[in-house]
């Protein structure tokens, strides 16, 4: 047979489509064209499949070989097709059986000695395969334990072109070679930031606390050395583990960004702190052919912490706003657009102004008001608006560290228990709606007759709201805080006293 | 003559044995103008062919065909214009064919024959 096709995979941000690799051998001068929207990289697959071919005892037959990577619509990048597109010229060319080939998705880069490269990415290749309904993935042999984490198809690891041959019934000797692999991924023994060590600042604790219960995205505001750093470093230890697919989500971005993914998800949720000079393509996705995931995407199911948010500038700031809102981010670019996961939890920190003195009690601020004003003014309104949790954080007294010494601190294992908790309570509460957590609710929901809270219990906000120092979305959003304060403390509705808590929560600007 | 021309000599005459045997007439070898040479011109029924032979005594330094350039096939092409433009009669069906010779020094030659390769 001159003609034999094969499967494999291209990736577009974290979703990936089959694609149908074809092979013919034409009786004419040998060539070898390759056609299909190939980028660079992919078009020097053709030298790649015929050096490794031929170092691996299985060259490639002197004729006009065609190759067609279809659809030939979709843009296709990267050497990850360089293995379908050797076995589908050794099956055109008779030498492997096309019927083996063929109901296999083949995904790996060639050396040229013929042993198989592991990639990047393969997790959400793999994946995508799987749920296009393939049943047999051959990947290389440094990708197997990743790919293994699919559930629901079979991984067939291969050290190079000619094991590959050999397993799809090529008449070869094996010649054992020594398989690539990536630096082993490090196992982050994930040194858990302890919660117990933050002292004497007990109000900024019970709001970690409340956005980690919630998902509320948090602003500190506070003098240099009060300690937001540290309280928004231990956030991710609050969170509960991730469920299976939030864990296949987060190990993808990790295998997509080029960060060695290891033989077992991802369960903890990420912390991204991405510097302030960073770029809005960083933060979001960016890339020219290829669309990387950014800070944002990475930080998807986890925490992203931005220390010293007046520094970054507000473009960057600003891009954050439909991720925000939608919870992915959508890359448009002339041929294609790719979609990334975006539901981070975002934790802002700022100074309040330039010297960052400013409010402290024991030291003077030297900053003009106007410039005082403009710092803060870098957060747009409609960035701070997405934000519940706004808390002002003081610097510790000697006074309160001798005072906190000896009282017991909460440690983060009974913090996670308490949050796994309250959550478990509002998706008993959410579980007719389409949200799962507080900070998904709606205002109007909320405020709806069955749930509407007895005026003696919102008397501060309703106070709040007529004199003007709330707004009607802050005052949806007193309320969110209220109901997940609710769920911490074990109440069925929040009363006076959640509700006052929570209306504290927002005191900071 | 140098070693490489008795070789590409002795590929002609295999593959000129090898097209007769096929049932086609040879009516010219190696036709000169300026521009260049013509391996082989062959009668195949109603077309005229011209051949490019290529010899090698192996394929270690890769197959003969694969030293067929376009360069190589461009140049045949005019130089196909160039004969029938120096033999008149009527050749209204040109073809353009390689035929590719592998010749060790002891043993069988084996010949392959792609047609129409431009």
């Amino acid at each position: 047979m001159s003609v034999a096709r094969t499967s494999a995979v291209a990736l577009l941000g974290l979703s990936g489509s089959l694609v149908q690799v074809e092979a013919d051998l034409s009786a004419n001068l040998p060539g070898f064209v390759l056609i299909g929207l190939p980028d660079a990289s992919l078009g020097e697959a053709r030298d790649r499949v015929r050096a490794a071919a031929a170092n691996s005892g299985c060259g490639l037959p002197t004729r006009k070989i065609t190759v067609n990577l279809s659809p030939a619509s979709l843009p296709k990048h990267g050497s990850v097709f360089d293995l379908a597109i050797a076995v589908a010229i050794l099956a055109a060319d008779g030498t492997v059986s096309a019927e083996s080939v063929e109901r296999v998705v083949h995904l790996g880069e060639l050396g040229l000695d013929g042993r198989l490269r592991p990639t990047t990415g393969i997790l959400p290749a793999v994946l995508a395969a799987a749920r296009a309904g393939a049943g047999i993935v051959m990947v290389p042999s440094g990708n197997a334990d990743e790919a293994a984490l699919v559930p629901g198809i079979r991984v067939i690891g291969v050290a190079s072109l000619r094991d590959a041959a050999i397993w799809h019934g090529g008449q070869f000797e094996p010649i054992v070679v020594e398989p690539l692999f990536v630096p082993k991924a490090i196992e982050q023994q994930e040194e858990l930031l302890e919660l117990a060590d933050i002292v004497g600042n007990d109000d900024a604790i019970e709001a970690m606390l409340v956005a980690a219960a919630g998902g509320h995205h948090v602003f500190l505001l506070g003098p240099p050395g009060a300690g937001k750093t540290m309280l928004a470093s231990r956030l991710p230890g609050l969170l509960p583990d991730l469920d299976a697919e939030q864990a296949l989500e987060v190990s993808s971005l990790r295998s997509l960004a080029g960060i060695p993914v290891g033989a077992s998800l991802v369960t903890r949720p990420p912390l991204e702190a991405p510097h302030h000079t960073a770029t809005a393509a960083s933060l979001v996705c960016g890339g020219g052919g290829v669309i990387r995931p950014g800070a944002a995407a990475r930080a998807s199911h986890g925490v992203l912490f931005m220390d010293e948010a007046p520094e970054f500038s507000p473009a960057v700031l600003d891009a954050l706003r439909q991720p925000l809102e939608a919870g992915v981010i959508s890359i448009h670019r002339a041929n294609a657009i790719a979609h990334f996961p975006a539901k981070f939890q975002l934790v802002l920190a700022a100074n309040p102004c330039p010297c960052g003195q400013y409010g402290a009690s024991d030291s003077e601020c030297v900053c003009p008001p106007m410039s005082r004003r403009r710092y803060l003014g870098r957060l747009s309104g409609p960035l701070l608006d997405r934000i519940d949790i706004q808390l002002r954080i003081a610097r510790v007294t000697a006074a309160r560290l001798r005072l906190d010494g000896d009282t017991p601190r909460l440690a983060t294992m009974d913090a996670r228990a308490r949050v796994v908790a309250a959550r478990a309570v509002a998706a008993e509460r959410l579980k007719e709606t389409p949200w799962r957590l507080n900070s998904q609710v709606p205002g109007a929901w909320l405020r709806a007759p069955e749930r509407r809270l007895g005026p003696a219990t919102t008397a501060s906000i309703d106070r709040a709201l007529e004199r003007g120092g709330l707004t009607m979305r802050g005052y949806d959003r007193v309320l969110r805080l209220g109901w997940t304060l609710a769920d911490l403390d074990g109440a069925t509705r929040p009363g006076a006293d959640q509700i006052g808590r929570a209306l504290y929560l927002r005191r900071a600007l | 003559m140098a070693a490489k021309d008795v070789l590409g000599r002795r590929g002609e005459d295999i593959a000129a044995a090898a097209l007769t045997t096929a049932g086609m007439l040879v009516i010219d070898r190696n036709w000169r103008c300026a521009q260049g040479e013509i391996d082989i011109v062959v009668v195949d029924g109603s077309e005229t062919v011209f051949v490019e032979v290529k010899t090698r005594t192996s394929v270690a330094f890769g197959h003969p065909l694969e030293a067929i350039t376009t360069q190589k096939l461009a140049r045949l092409r005019r130089l196909a214009a160039a004969w029938c433009d120096a033999h008149p009669g009527s050749w209204d069906h040109i073809r353009i064919d390689a035929v590719a010779v592998i010749a060790p020094r002891i043993g069988e030659p084996t010949v392959e024959h792609l047609r129409r390769v431009f």
